[in-house]
């Protein structure tokens, strides 16, 4: 299945052998969005490699931007202030919620509903773009987060806008879940297809609501507590591991939403008047030192490893890609399964070519 | 913050392993890779179960000037050659223990450079040392599919190494000047 297909969520290639309908082999091939950021980041400036990020997971670019800046704020210990925090925490939400929203709306399109509930997803990812480029001045690619805060404050009135997205958001949800949730064609293709045991989620590095989805309590946000995360309260959506299909996914995501929907209120709540951004030395020449900073991006563990030498250049810059991991057991998920159930897997898994490549 | 891993044990049951203070590694000789890497991973005190990243360093040789104080209180610089090596870093978390990260280093030479593969211990490493293979060139012992991952098949090279220089594959130019023309006259230009 050639990297040109509509359902294979960018260019990915997955040769399949197969015995009629069934799948007997499948080897996942891609490479073909590889742009080697990591080399190129080698020859910039830290700061200079901030708008590279937002084009890993192109659909999150907020979140990877923070993991970025998170990365380099412990390799040169820098102070974020107050007001920067609740705004990253708002951002990356909203991102979370155009992340699972687009997911789920690109998997019904898979399944054959083609078109209707992925533009109703689109509808409301139309609103929280609106509220990025009103922040930050671009709706996907947003270089918005600095090494200390952000770049600039919110603009006036953009509380009250992301309140009124964020309170209506729940209406949308429950009309979405109610057309979907229960839908006959979608439990009886999902259910029982693409099966991931505990075990092999916890051995493959599986990380993101795919491993809670198979059974596994362990959220980023709950663990390192990163950030201004233990102010708030949310629960982490998981299951009891005992199927692990493709429907367990798309639920923990549904519930997902509901949970950033929740924090969303809290930050809009607390947030108070300050500076967004902390002092930053001018030149960013941090220490010799080796730091990995990671967050919990909608796909799962988006963590930055970064060597620093003494100089303004990194030594060494790598991404931990969660698609790229998260594609480790495609194979093992798509053996006994048809055809159409393997594109279905595929798009349980959520992948974006921007990172498996980067 | 998560919990980090306490690393004397470690050093005291497997004598060959060292403690890089400067990093906070632990650096292991490729023979004993996989031994401690189960030993880790089914420990009670450990179970670091999840391997989260996989990746290669590259370090070419280069010349080091430290402040050494001698016996008798004066402060010199010296300067000595610190070989050239190639690190793959593995970084390791326990999902149970919520506990992490333990950095983990396989070190060897830059001329033929071969570690031990620990996909059969962790597999969240097989796609991510395809990649150090495909990437920088190290050889993994026993991994179960060892080919390039991001480049394509018939490449030639190692991209992410320090050395590595792009080949010369210019279209042909009937005018070439300035930089084209001293490339063309060094190099070979493929038609």
């Amino acid at each position: 299945m050639g990297p040109h297909h509509p359902s294979t969520h960018g260019v990915f290639r997955m040769d399949v052998k197969l015995d009629g309908e069934t799948v007997v082999d499948l080897q996942p091939v891609f490479g073909y969005l590889h742009r080697n950021h990591e080399k190129l980041a080698e020859n910039m400036s830290y700061l200079g490699s901030m708008p590279f990020t937002d084009r890993l997971d192109y659909f999150n670019s907020m979140t990877n931007n923070w993991a970025y800046a998170l990365a380099a704020e412990k390799l040169v210990e820098i102070e974020v202030p107050e007001r920067a925090d609740y705004l990253r925490v708002i951002m990356a939400e909203l991102t979370r919620l155009v992340n699972h929203v687009s997911l789920v709306g690109f998997f019904i399109n898979d399944l054959g509903a083609l078109g209707t509930p992925l533009l109703y997803a689109f509808r409301e990812r139309e609103k929280i773009l609106d509220l990025f480029e009103q922040a930050s001045g671009a709706r996907m690619m947003c270089n918005y987060f600095r090494f200390g805060g952000l770049r600039n404050d919110v603009p006036e009135g953009w509380l009250d806008r992301a309140r009124d997205v964020v309170d209506h958001f729940p209406v949308f949800l429950d009309e979405y879940e109610q057309l979907l949730c229960e839908n006959e064609i979608i439990l009886s293709r999902t259910q029982g297809v693409g099966c991931l045991s505990r075990d092999l989620a916890i051995s493959a590095g599986i990380t993101g609501p795919m491993l809670r989805a198979s059974g596994v309590n362990y959220d980023i946000r709950k663990v390192d507590k990163y950030s201004i995360y233990d102010r708030f309260q949310f629960r982490v959506p998981y299951t009891d591991g005992n199927v692990g299909d493709c429907y367990d996914r798309f639920m923990v995501r549904m519930l997902e939403m509901r949970e950033s929907i929740r924090i969303l209120k809290q930050a809009l709540d607390g947030i108070g008047d300050g500076p967004v951004l902390g002092n930053a030395p001018k030149v960013f020449k941090p220490k010799p030192a080796e730091v990995y900073g990671r967050v919990e991006a909608p796909k799962g563990e988006l963590g930055f490893y970064l060597i620093a030498d003494g100089t303004p250049k990194p030594y060494r810059y790598r991404v931990r890609p969660p698609s790229l991991i998260n594609l480790t057991v495609l194979r093992d998920m798509c053996l006994g399964q048809k055809v159409a159930d393997a594109v279905i897997i595929l798009g349980s898994i959520d992948i974006v070519l921007g990172e498996v490549d980067r | 913050m998560s919990h980090t891993v306490n690393h004397e044990s470690i050093l005291g049951k497997f004598p060959g392993t060292n403690w890089d203070q400067e990093a906070g590694a632990l650096i292991v000789p490729a023979v004993q890779a996989k031994e401690i890497a189960t030993w880790l991973r089914d420990n009670d005190a450990f179970l670091l179960d999840y391997c989260s990243n996989v990746t290669g360093v590259d370090y070419l040789e280069c010349e080091v000037k430290e402040k050494v104080t001698k016996e008798d209180g004066t402060v010199e610089t010296v300067t000595r050659t610190e070989p050239s090596r190639m690190d793959v870093v593995y970084h390791l978390y326990s999902m149970q223990k919520q506990t992490g990260p333990l950095v983990f280093k396989q070190r060897t030479n830059r001329e033929q450079p071969e570690v031990e593969s620990l996909t059969p211990v962790w597999r969240s490493c097989e796609l991510q040392e395809r990649e150090v293979f495909d990437l920088f060139g190290v050889n993994f012992k026993s991994h179960p599919d060892q080919r390039r991952i991001l480049m394509w098949d018939e490449f030639e090279g190692h991209p992410m190494r320090k050395d590595y220089t792009e080949p010369f594959d210019y279209e042909w130019e009937p005018t070439p000047h300035d930089e084209i023309l001293e490339k063309h006259q060094r190099g070979k230009v493929i038609v």
